[in-house]
């Protein structure tokens, strides 16, 4: 089997998904508009102080993209989950790492790739402008895979159990603090005149480390979730 | 070629069997039954993979299925109680990603042909969600006539079918088992099967 063998089942499964969020396009908008308001209820709550609004910007927006992705955790796999085609993805001779893979990869773009496309407005109304701008959607594109990711295994976990929602945020969000730290952390230093290439790299890792080992622990979840 | 060997199942703190065994060689049919509770499904979804034996083990050419993996999967196909069916996707969406789930890749002519021979001649572009109960289960169905797995698992497969759909998985079934295939089956409804070789375990009893 060749590379385009292997990695088949990844594919299928990234078309069926964008199909199926192109059919349920509300889905995604959800997520989409829930980041732009909690980002823009902000400046109503703090006040309209520029050196304010700037200095806390990077954190605002990191943090309403966390929110973001954590809301739509739940999809990811309770519509499969309650139709069978779950079953039938664990019982592919495919790999089911291979198969999830292609799941994250279609949440990302559903509901990672708008809000990174989203963020550099929002960082315009919060004051922030030329260099920090460009590294926070950086951070954004190669943080938000990572949440992607992590989501996952938390939604394989807590797949058919009751008050699912409320500990997959228990579960998950701790495990989004250090992409949080780097994330916000890389818009900060340029900001303040210094050199972003250190958490830019950390950044880097996690997400190499996320893709790595996310989609495997994520099918080890699901068949024990199903079971 | 399938043997259950000394399965245990336990659901909660409950023992659904204990000691069961089982062969079935090409060509046969196993009618699992048994009353509600007795551990049907759980049997059948152990042979598929999903559920692990408490006791015991599934052996596929004299390997356990756990071991086999992969290659096990692509010999067995499973009809659950959900048909695995997305209401956003038309019948002919539905059975192409199950066929390549599966590891086939029929064209869209032969998956029509399936289609059109489940009754669904004219509806295969329609989304699933306006099907009916029983249309929805025959797009599951469909995905039987294109495939190429030795081994069927079908639990309650005649559920919400009315009686022409009825005879045709049954001619499907039969068909299956004349070219050497296997299958086990549960199923409460009265179905004549005189097909090969029919083998029956009764659970709970």
């Amino acid at each position: 089997m060749g590379a385009t063998g292997l990695l088949s089942g990844t594919r299928y499964v990234l078309a069926r998904d964008l199909t199926l969020a192109g059919r349920r396009v509300t889905d995604v908008l959800t997520t989409l508009f829930f980041f732009v308001i909690v980002v823009s209820l902000f400046p109503l709550g703090v006040g309209p102080e520029a050196g304010t609004l700037r200095a806390i910007a990077p954190g605002i927006l990191w943090v309403a993209a966390l929110l973001a992705t954590m809301l739509s955790l739940g999809r990811l796999f309770t519509a499969d989950h309650l139709d069978g085609t779950l079953e039938q993805m664990l019982l592919s001779p495919q790999p089911l790492s291979l198969i999830v893979l292609g799941k994250v990869a279609a949440h990302w773009l559903v509901t990672g790739a708008p809000l990174v496309l989203m963020s550099p407005l929002l960082g315009l109304q919060f004051g922030l402008s030329g260099a920090p701008l460009g590294v926070l959607m950086l951070t954004l594109l190669l943080g938000t895979p990572v949440l992607s990711l992590i989501g996952a295994m938390g939604a394989a976990l807590t797949l058919g159990l009751r008050g699912g929602g409320a500990l997959i945020s228990l579960l998950v969000l701790p495990l989004y603090v250090p992409v949080l730290i780097f994330g916000a952390g890389a818009v900060e230093a340029v900001a303040s005149g210094l050199e972003a290439d250190a958490h830019l790299s950390l950044l880097g890792a996690l997400l190499v480390l996320a893709l790595c080992f996310g989609p495997w622990v994520t099918a080890a979840a699901l068949r024990i979730s199903l079971e | 070629m399938l043997r259950g060997h000394a399965l245990a199942a336990v659901r909660g703190d409950r023992r659904l069997f204990a000691g069961l065994e089982f062969a079935l060689d090409a060509g046969e049919l196993l009618y699992v039954n048994g009353p509600n509770g007795s551990g049907k499904t759980t049997l059948l979804r152990m042979i598929c993979g999903l559920v692990a034996p408490a006791e015991g083990a599934i052996l596929w050419h004299g390997e356990d299925i756990r071991a086999v993996g992969d290659a096990y999967r692509a010999d067995m196909a499973y009809l659950g109680h959900l048909p695995g069916v997305k209401d956003e996707l038309s019948g002919l969406e539905n059975l192409r990603i199950n066929c390549r789930l599966a590891g086939r890749d029929p064209s869209g002519a032969e998956l029509a042909r399936a289609l059109g021979e489940m009754g669904l001649d004219g509806l295969e572009d329609l989304p699933a969600k306006v099907l009916s109960q029983g249309q929805r289960r025959r797009v599951g169905l469909a995905r039987l006539r294109l495939s190429r797995a030795r081994l069927w698992v079908l639990d309650e497969p005649y559920v919400a079918l009315d009686r022409a759909a009825v005879e045709l998985l049954q001619a499907q079934i039969r068909g299956h088992l004349a070219r050497g295939g296997l299958a086990v089956l549960t199923t409460h409804q009265q179905v004549e099967m005189d097909a090969g070789t029919t083998r029956e375990l009764r659970l709970g009893i």
